[in-house]
């Protein structure tokens, strides 16, 4: 006899994700309860300047607190498994069981230290500002049909265009105008190639992301670095503070002391979400990534409609590359997304092609990212390297499982031709 | 409306899908357009719908020349089109579908769907069907998917409506209520063109016929032709539907399945409670709307399902837990339901496609190496034995037509030693001369007294061939009935209804 097995292979998935996150918590308790021989108390700050106070500092034995954040990412384990069972969405439980495996870390590794976990969730939030952007640029370009892995390409070169504008004209509101371009032109390559000569669109994304590496980087040696001065020391963007919301406790300084940047992201996310699933753009826009004969059978044109969205992905991620230079640091650094735009795909595929669960899944790999710089700055008995490793374990764990219920446009990466259905 | 076509061409490369094809469709008619796969029917109206651009000709509506160069266009002309694989969106709600390129928005593109779902209600009261606006499409039966479609061009206000296959889905049951809904159509002034090569439906619902074999208008029939007459014009030449069949003379059981069950991954059944036997010299035939199981269950017998309860014998051997290769060499001749997908490989050369359930053992390979003379004369002799039509046993098995696809396939099959003949739709899209020899193999396997399980959609062949019929409904067998029932009792049970026709 066969053996049985209830499952689609995306429920499995979900339920081998369950498994993962469970193992995890298990395998999270030893070192950081068990086998934890010292334990000293750990300070988290949640005052950062002049908000209104709810809670100013929580003191925690770190053994303790490991143990309150491993019960609750048991407690996650748990019910999303149950939800499971009932056939229910898993995913908010997943998000809640990894952050809390990654609090019982920061405890562990940051035990006799004063963490000022406020400034953790902002820093958080700005490292989860380029996936973000580069997440709903996946989501635009996947739910038409295309596949996006040029993703980070689209940022390095927005990155380039807007440091070297900004530094030009010495004004960062040139640099945030020329980096939509910028991300622009970099979906126009990917856009003719993969709609209009179908060109296999994984291959086409990877070539474009070597093809911008490289030109960044020699025009980096060749122009930015001998001309610094008036080539690559543009201005920062200073951070705007939104009156009474930006004193509200905890979330205030988080949220909403923040660059432009931030607050445009914010408006891409609703503006994505809300015409994706409520207007007539988002309706032709899931039908050509869904089926795109029946588009075409309607008078929809296709590989229009694909092509501007693709090139209008485009742009969204180019003020994510923004973010790079005239957010962040300034200058530009070769290479200097660094894989984020790979991560981005990893949050756009972890968040089921929807803007919210891509934001979900971004704001987690940012975090992961942000202890990893935490630690590093109080020092830990942890060696660097592995400390770098934890925004990509905690990529792995959240890709490997809960990708679930809810699969990829069925015409995703398919190049559309009338008549060949 | 009326709508004609003048000197429509289109040819693929060389071959000529369509030559100087000229068809006038009347308003108020339907008009049937009777030919064989491939004759050149859905060339013809995928140009008149926009999806195609002819080589030459023209396309007038009510005698004024129109230019149709997209879908749009024809929409626009008030041509709606029902596609045989519906252009539906699986995920989107009935209402969502409906709009689609045609939506009402307000202020920042917003979708409003209010009218649409009041007049979804309307045309659908007009035409008694039953439908919820708001059902995702993917939870709905294949029947009234069609509806959905058929809505689809009343609202987009179609005057004329092409219907390409529309029954190949349907439980002769939901064809007759289709058949009415055109007639309704009709009544209400709309022009219909019914693309089809089911010469009953030809005859019930039909005004005018026009009948294409190879891309050419052959000629017109009256609706009171009988069946004989169409099916010559569609062929060309004299045919005779009649199958001679030699008397039933069945011997031991070969096939036997017990309690048999198929599930998917998820563990729901796909095929339950499966129990016949099949005997040496006998046919049974598996008769059923498409999707009710027979396509799991024929492939059950070969292993092929992940998930297999219960038991399956040959000849008294028990397969149920053996690998495929087992399950062949037990004796199973295997005739898959899509030979280009599962039947053959398309780019493997007719020689190599000819040895690909022998390859791995002796006469044709040895120690692991293929004997190349011994392929070569084995696929010289199978293709001459089986009157393969083919140019080189060395070009790939895609450069054949889909009757010679089948003959490859029966070669492979039929000439190992087997028991028991397992055939899966064995003459979809066939011409009628590939479905003769066919037919004639099948009854020839019989009579030389192997087991032969016969799963066909199509009603005719299943009661020309068959010894016994099992209907399967649902996933499990309805019934078992003799070849002497009526249509209209095989209807009732392919739809699930079980009453005194046993």
């Amino acid at each position: 006899m066969a053996k049985i097995s209830n499952l689609t292979p995306a429920q499995r998935r979900t339920r081998r994700g369950i498994y993962t996150l469970g193992i995890f918590t298990l395998l999270a308790s030893f070192p950081f309860i068990f086998l934890a021989k010292d334990s000293a108390d750990v300070t988290y700050g949640f005052v950062l300047r002049d908000e209104w106070v709810l809670i100013n500092e929580w003191i925690i034995n770190s053994k303790t607190a490991a143990i309150i954040f491993i019960s609750l990412a048991a407690i996650s384990t748990i019910a999303s498994y149950l939800f499971f069972l009932k056939g229910k969405k898993v995913g908010t439980f997943s998000f809640i069981g990894a952050f809390s495996l990654l609090m019982a870390f920061l405890s562990w590794a940051a035990k006799g230290s004063f963490i000022p976990l406020t400034g953790v969730f902002q820093g958080a939030l700005l490292l989860a500002v380029p996936l973000i952007f580069g997440a709903m640029a996946g989501v635009i370009c996947e739910r038409s049909g295309v596949i996006n892995i040029a993703i980070e390409g689209q940022l390095l070169a927005a990155a380039f265009a807007a440091g070297v504008v900004a530094s030009l004209t010495q004004s960062t509101t040139w640099g945030l105008i020329v980096a939509p371009f910028a991300g622009a032109l970099i979906s126009l390559i990917l856009a003719t190639f993969a709609i209009k000569y179908q060109i296999d669109q994984v291959i086409l994304g990877f070539v474009i992301n070597v093809l911008v590496i490289g030109l960044t980087g020699f025009l980096y040696k060749k122009l930015l670095i001998p001309y610094q001065d008036t080539w690559n020391s543009g201005p920062i963007l200073s951070p705007i503070e939104i009156p009474l919301l930006s004193k509200l406790p905890i979330i205030g300084p988080v949220l909403f002391k923040q660059t432009i940047i931030v607050y445009l992201m914010y408006l891409a996310v609703g503006l994505t979400h809300y015409y994706l699933f409520k207007t007539r753009w988002g309706l032709r826009t899931r039908a050509v990534g869904e089926h795109p004969t029946a588009a075409d059978s309607v008078g929809i044109k296709v590989n229009a409609l694909r092509f501007r969205n693709v090139i209008l992905a485009g742009a969204v991620a180019g003020l994510g590359g923004a973010y790079f230079t005239v957010g962040a640091v300034g200058m530009f650094g070769k290479e200097m997304t660094a894989g984020k735009g790979f991560i981005a795909l990893a949050a756009l595929i972890f968040g089921r092609w929807s803007p919210k669960g891509a934001v979900a899944a971004a704001l987690l790999f940012g975090f992961a990212d942000n202890l990893q710089v935490v630690l590093s700055i109080i020092g830990t008995a942890i060696p660097s390297e592995f400390l770098l490793m934890v925004p990509y374990i905690a990529t792995i764990i959240a890709v490997s499982g809960f990708v679930g219920k809810v699969r990829a446009p069925a015409a995703d990466g398919i190049p559309y031709t009338r008549g060949s259905h | 409306m009326s709508v004609e076509l003048r000197g429509i061409t289109k040819s693929f490369g060389s071959l000529v899908a369509n030559d100087a094809i000229d068809l006038k469709v009347e308003a108020g008619k339907i008009h049937a357009i009777l030919g064989e796969n491939g004759a050149g029917k859905s060339t013809l109206m995928n140009i008149l719908f926009g999806l195609l651009q002819p080589d030459s000709g023209e396309i007038l509506i009510d005698g004024e020349r129109i230019q149709v160069n997209e879908p749009s266009d024809a929409l626009s002309a008030g041509i709606g089109m029902v596609h045989q694989h519906f252009m539906l969106i699986p995920v989107f709600t009935v209402a969502e579908n409906i709009v689609l390129g045609h939506e009402k928005i307000r202020g920042v593109g917003t979708l409003d769907l209010r009218d649409a779902r009041t007049q979804i209600m309307e045309i659908a009261k007009r035409f008694n069907f039953e439908i919820d606006p708001d059902a995702l499409i993917e939870d709905l039966p294949v029947g009234v998917q069609q509806r959905v479609e058929i809505i689809k061009a009343l609202f987009f206000n179609a005057k004329i409506i092409i219907l390409d296959e529309p029954s190949a889905v349907l439980t002769p049951q939901e064809t007759d209520e289709l058949l009415n809904v055109m007639r309704e159509l009709k009544k209400q002034g709309k022009s219909i063109i019914f693309i089809t090569h089911k010469l009953r439906e030809v005859q019930e619902v039909a005004d005018e016929i026009t009948i294409i074999r190879r891309g050419k208008v052959v000629g017109k029939a009256e609706p009171t032709a009988t069946q004989e007459e169409l099916a010559s014009m569609m062929v060309g030449r004299p045919v005779d539907l009649e199958v001679a069949k030699k008397p039933f003379t069945p011997g031991a059981v070969i096939l036997k399945i017990s309690d048999l069950k198929v599930t998917d991954n998820r563990g729901r059944p796909l095929v339950s409670d499966i129990n016949f036997d099949v005997r040496a010299g006998e046919i049974l035939a598996v008769a059923g709307v498409q999707g009710n199981g027979q396509t799991e269950l024929a492939r059950a017998i070969l292993n092929l399902e992940p998930h297999i309860y219960g038991s399956i014998s040959i000849d008294g051997n028990e397969i149920v837990g053996k690998t495929v290769n087992e399950s062949l060499e037990s004796g199973i001749a295997f005739v898959p339901e899509s030979r280009e997908l599962d039947g053959l490989i398309s780019s493997f050369s007719i020689a190599e496609n000819l040895i690909l359930d022998t390859f791995h053992s002796a006469p044709i390979s040895k120690s692991g190496i293929l004997d190349l003379e011994r392929i070569r004369s084995n696929a010289e002799e199978y293709t001459k034995q089986f009157d393969v039509r083919l140019q080189s046993i060395s070009d790939p098995a895609s450069s054949l037509s889909g009757g010679n696809k089948q003959k490859v396939v029966l070669a492979r099959e039929l000439t190992r030693p087997v028991k028991l003949l397992v055939a899966s739709q064995p003459t979809r899209g066939l011409d009628v001369g590939s479905i003769e020899f066919v037919h004639e193999r099948i009854l020839a396997e019989r009579d030389a007294g192997r087991a032969v399980l016969l799963f066909s959609n199509e009603l005719d062949e299943v009661m020309a061939l068959a010894d016994r019929i099992a209907v399967m409904y649902h996933g499990s067998i309805i019934d078992i009935v003799a070849p002497s029932v009526t249509r209209n009792e095989l209807g009732l049970l392919m739809a699930g209804v079980k009453g005194k026709s046993a």
